[in-house]
């Protein structure tokens, strides 16, 4: 009674082979992607060490170590948090708990999708215009920073709120009904519990900022800064500094004769950073899905 | 024993949500000290009333409300302090909601929220307010544990303490018994008739028996409008004017 | 002396209106950007811009000496070749691993994947760009026997692995979104996995899909850092994939640190970023427009 037919037995047969197909086609995304990453760390491996990450460049930025780019990314990048996430975390709110359903509420989530879809030399473009030259700030790292900082406020927004809308509405309900405020039902029940979620968006805020070029292209990055190796605190906020992205650009395009291993190990480090900042969000979202506390 | 001037007065409430009405029109009055109980199918308006009642409709946006509802002689869709008013009137909703805070900090979010930090009046207050929701005995011992880490039929009478820590003088409760089991209901409801010496206390249930168990009075609600109130009595017994009353509570459609 | 009360509402006030000035940032940014770019191109868009040669000459001379000519026809051409060379690969691919992700796999292998996955949106593009230029350029050269491996056939190869990502989890996203019981009735009515995918589920997300896609050219036209490093810099509508090209995010890269500000050819490049403002705006608007048109007819609100 149940035996294939003809029919049935191409229908399978249709089945499996677009399983595979789609299975080829998903293992050909990521199979390139781990062959190149190994690729680069073998092409890296000869200069892969802690001078490396500890010495500036030398000799024309032919020789030595990546020190002042690597300090100039963290000040970007931590900068730029401090400013994205106060306004990204504030406007999450809004939207999740102020906002009604109107044109207003709409237009915001527009232009949050928009923010995020704009091509970051355009975002360069504006950084230069608004701050650098409109704001008279200069090319510096809080220019660049604030530019970095608009580009990924998206990124913040978008996790805020995902992690806001997480929480039940009932909370908010029994909280409303025994008199509390608006602010202080967000205060006591709505924030402690989407913190971890918040912090997901902030780390990912981190490796977008970390790994952007284009915006601080013209707003604060420079080709070549000499700083003291080993003090954290070599750059102002109005100096200028190197990144660890622009020195990638700078090594393999615009300066002659640099020996191979010297940006691919940039690029490793760069890539490794990034990575391991995703690597640390995923780990706390598994974590936070993992003791839910209701 | 009956006031002259009514607890609660509502007179013409109508609310709709978008074009859809939820309320057409309705007048009813809650006396102080008794229990009136609302029956009635559901998408009847019950909840809705009560969502009025604390003023927490106004976080619903498609909600429009017009009418009035006097609290003490106060129409409270004119007040402005909607935490005042929602700190005279406890609300028990359907579902038990333990706040992912600890035990403790579920009771006393409330008098916190209102001001109150001092320990020494926290500490009794909350310690009153478990034991008139039946709960004192058997939390006492883990007060700092989560609220939400408590059975269903435990997070609702911790639900009803939170209700009672700002020492309200009218108690909501909306379908309490939908969700937890027939044992915990019944002490619920031993906690109900000795509360109703202290407030006025506004039962709104989907089960006519425990109307009829409880409430002095019964409304019956159907379809945006009251049909009828009276005594409770009254309306379980062949004296309901209205004969959709009756096959209500009999059971006939519902 | 101010009661608690008043202090409660004061401060609920104030925070309240911080939080709604934060909430409407977006809004400012988003016209912020136009404003201050357009401000910048102001000059020369209204005295000097010629529209039918700007759009429509090939001619990109922007520091000739006697005669300066600023028409980015090639430019866009050059845009338009890796984009559509991105998408050919892309889209199958993209649509293909959403569909093996959502539908083929569970458990630990579909958790993996999407991490894999997650991890290849997050390369910096420079890194993308980096190695279009140590990687694939001598391997194209290899392969087609040809002098420079620097073409749109490079930057298209590249950009279309940025873009898959954004099209394999949003066009994950559109499927979940369809409801079980569709496969549920689906597989009742005895048919293969491949024709519930094919026959229902396709058809029932396919704005969602279209959205992705949509997404996934968006980030194609606005990718700069990667098609700098890998395309080649050849100003020139190209005549097969492996011709050189410049896109119109790579010349305002690599122009803008050389043009003296406020000069006509610093203006221009200006007037270009309006160009791709409005043509990712464009997109986004449209994309955003179909993911509502969903939720409007699943009757959400």
């Amino acid at each position: 009674m149940f035996q294939e037919t003809p029919y049935i037995r191409h229908k399978l047969r249709v089945e499996k082979s677009a399983k595979t197909v789609f299975l080829l086609m998903t293992v050909l995304i990521i199979i390139p992607l781990i062959m190149i990453v190994t690729y680069m760390v073998y092409k890296a491996s000869p200069v892969l060490s802690m001078d490396f990450l500890l010495t500036k460049p030398t000799n024309g930025m032919r020789q030595g170590g990546i020190w002042p780019a690597l300090l100039g990314t963290l000040y970007l990048v931590l900068m730029s948090l401090c400013i994205a996430a106060p306004v990204g975390v504030m406007a999450a709110i809004y939207l999740n708990e102020y906002a009604k359903d109107n044109w207003l509420t709409r237009t915001v989530n527009l232009a949050v999708i928009n923010l995020a879809g704009v091509p970051s030399i355009v975002h360069a473009l504006f950084g230069l215009g608004a701050f650098v030259i409109f704001a008279g700030i200069g090319r510096s790292i809080l220019a660049a920073a604030l530019t970095l900082a608009v580009m990924t406020l998206p990124v913040i927004i978008t996790s805020t709120k995902e992690s806001l809308s997480a929480v039940p509405m009932s909370f908010r309900e029994a909280c409303w009904n025994v008199g509390a405020t608006k602010w202080q039902t967000i205060r006591g029940i709505v924030l402690p519990n989407s913190v971890s979620g918040m912090l997901t968006g902030f780390i990912l805020e981190v490796s977008r900022a970390a790994g952007e070029t284009a915006p601080i292209m013209f707003t604060g990055a420079v080709f070549y800064k000499a700083i003291a190796e080993g003090d954290v605190f070599a750059y102002g906020l109005l100096d200028q500094c190197m990144a660890l992205s622009m020195h990638l650009f700078t090594i393999s395009t615009q300066v002659p004769n640099v020996p191979e291993a010297l940006p691919y190990g940039t690029a490793v480090v760069l890539l490794s950073t990034v990575l391991a900042v995703n690597a640390i969000s995923i780990g706390l979202r598994v974590y936070i899905r993992s003791r839910k506390k209701w | 024993m009956v006031n002259s001037q009514p607890k609660i007065q509502v007179s013409g409430l109508q609310v709709s949500y978008g074009k859809e009405p939820a309320l057409k029109g309705l007048s009813l009055d809650v006396r102080d000290n008794e229990i009136l109980g609302i029956i009635g199918p559901a998408q009847s308006g019950k909840t809705t009333l009560l969502k009025v009642i604390n003023r927490t409709i106004d976080y619903i946006s498609s909600a429009r409300v017009t009418g009035s509802v006097l609290f003490e002689g106060k129409n409270i869709l004119e007040t402005k302090d909607v935490h005042s008013l929602r700190r005279k009137i406890g609300m028990v909703s359907p579902l038990p909601v333990g706040l992912p805070l600890s035990i403790y900090d579920n009771v006393a979010f409330a008098p916190r929220a209102a001001g109150i930090r001092d320990r020494k009046k926290l500490d009794p207050l909350i310690e009153q307010c478990l034991q008139q929701a039946a709960l004192w005995d058997e939390v006492k011992d883990r007060l700092d544990t989560l609220g939400t880490k408590l059975s269903g039929g435990q997070q609702q009478r911790l639900t009803i303490a939170r209700a009672l820590s700002h020492e309200p003088d009218v108690l909501c409760l909306d379908e309490f018994s939908i969700a937890i089991d027939p044992v915990t209901t019944m002490r619920i409801e031993d906690v109900l008739k000795e509360l109703k010496s202290k407030m006025t206390i506004v039962l709104v249930t989907n089960l006519v028996q425990q109307a009829r168990r409880l409430a002095d009075r019964t409304a019956f609600v159907w379809n945006g409008e009251l049909i009828e109130l009276d005594d409770t009595e009254t309306i379980f017994s062949d004296a309901a004017k209205d004969q959709r009353t009756k096959d209500y509570v009999n059971g006939v459609f519902g | 002396m101010i009661t608690r009360k008043q202090w409660t509402t004061v401060s609920e006030f104030l925070i309240e209106t911080v939080i709604r000035i934060c909430g409407i940032s977006a809004i400012i940014f988003v016209l912020g950007i136009f404003f201050f770019v357009f401000r910048e191109g102001a000059g020369f868009l209204f005295s000097k811009w010629e529209p039918i040669k700007f759009f429509f000459s090939t001619e990109w001379y922007p520091t000739s000496v006697s005669n300066k000519r600023y028409g980015i026809l090639a430019i866009i051409a050059g845009t338009a070749s890796v984009t559509v060379i991105a998408m050919t690969i892309a889209v199958p691919f993209g649509l293909g691993a959403a569909i093996f992700i959502s539908e083929f796999c569970t458990g630990k292998l579909k958790e993996i994947l999407k991490i894999l996955i997650e991890f290849l949106a997050a390369i910096p593009s420079v890194v993308w760009g980096f190695i279009g230029l140590m990687v694939m350029n001598p391997l194209i050269i290899d392969i087609f026997n040809v002098p420079i491996g620097l073409t749109a056939l490079n930057g298209g190869i590249i950009l279309s692995l940025m873009a898959i990502p954004i099209i394999v989890s949003i066009g994950e996203d559109s499927l979940k979104a369809v409801p079980d019981s569709y496969r549920e009735a689906a597989i009742a009515l005895g048919i293969t996995k491949w024709q519930m995918v094919y026959r229902v589920l396709m058809p029932a997300a396919k704005n969602g899909l279209l959205a992705a896609v949509l997404l996934g050219v968006g980030r194609a036209v606005g990718e700069t850092m990667a098609v700098l490093l890998a395309t080649g810099h050849a100003v020139q509508i190209p005549g097969s994939p492996l011709d050189s090209v410049r896109t119109l995010t790579a010349t305002i890269a690599a122009e803008l640190g050389e043009a003296p500000v406020g000069s006509d050819h610093y203006q221009v490049l200006f007037v270009i970023g309006i160009f791709l403002f409005t043509i990712t705006f464009v997109i986004n608007l449209t994309a955003y427009l179909i993911v509502k048109g969903i939720r409007v007819q699943k009757g959400e609100s």
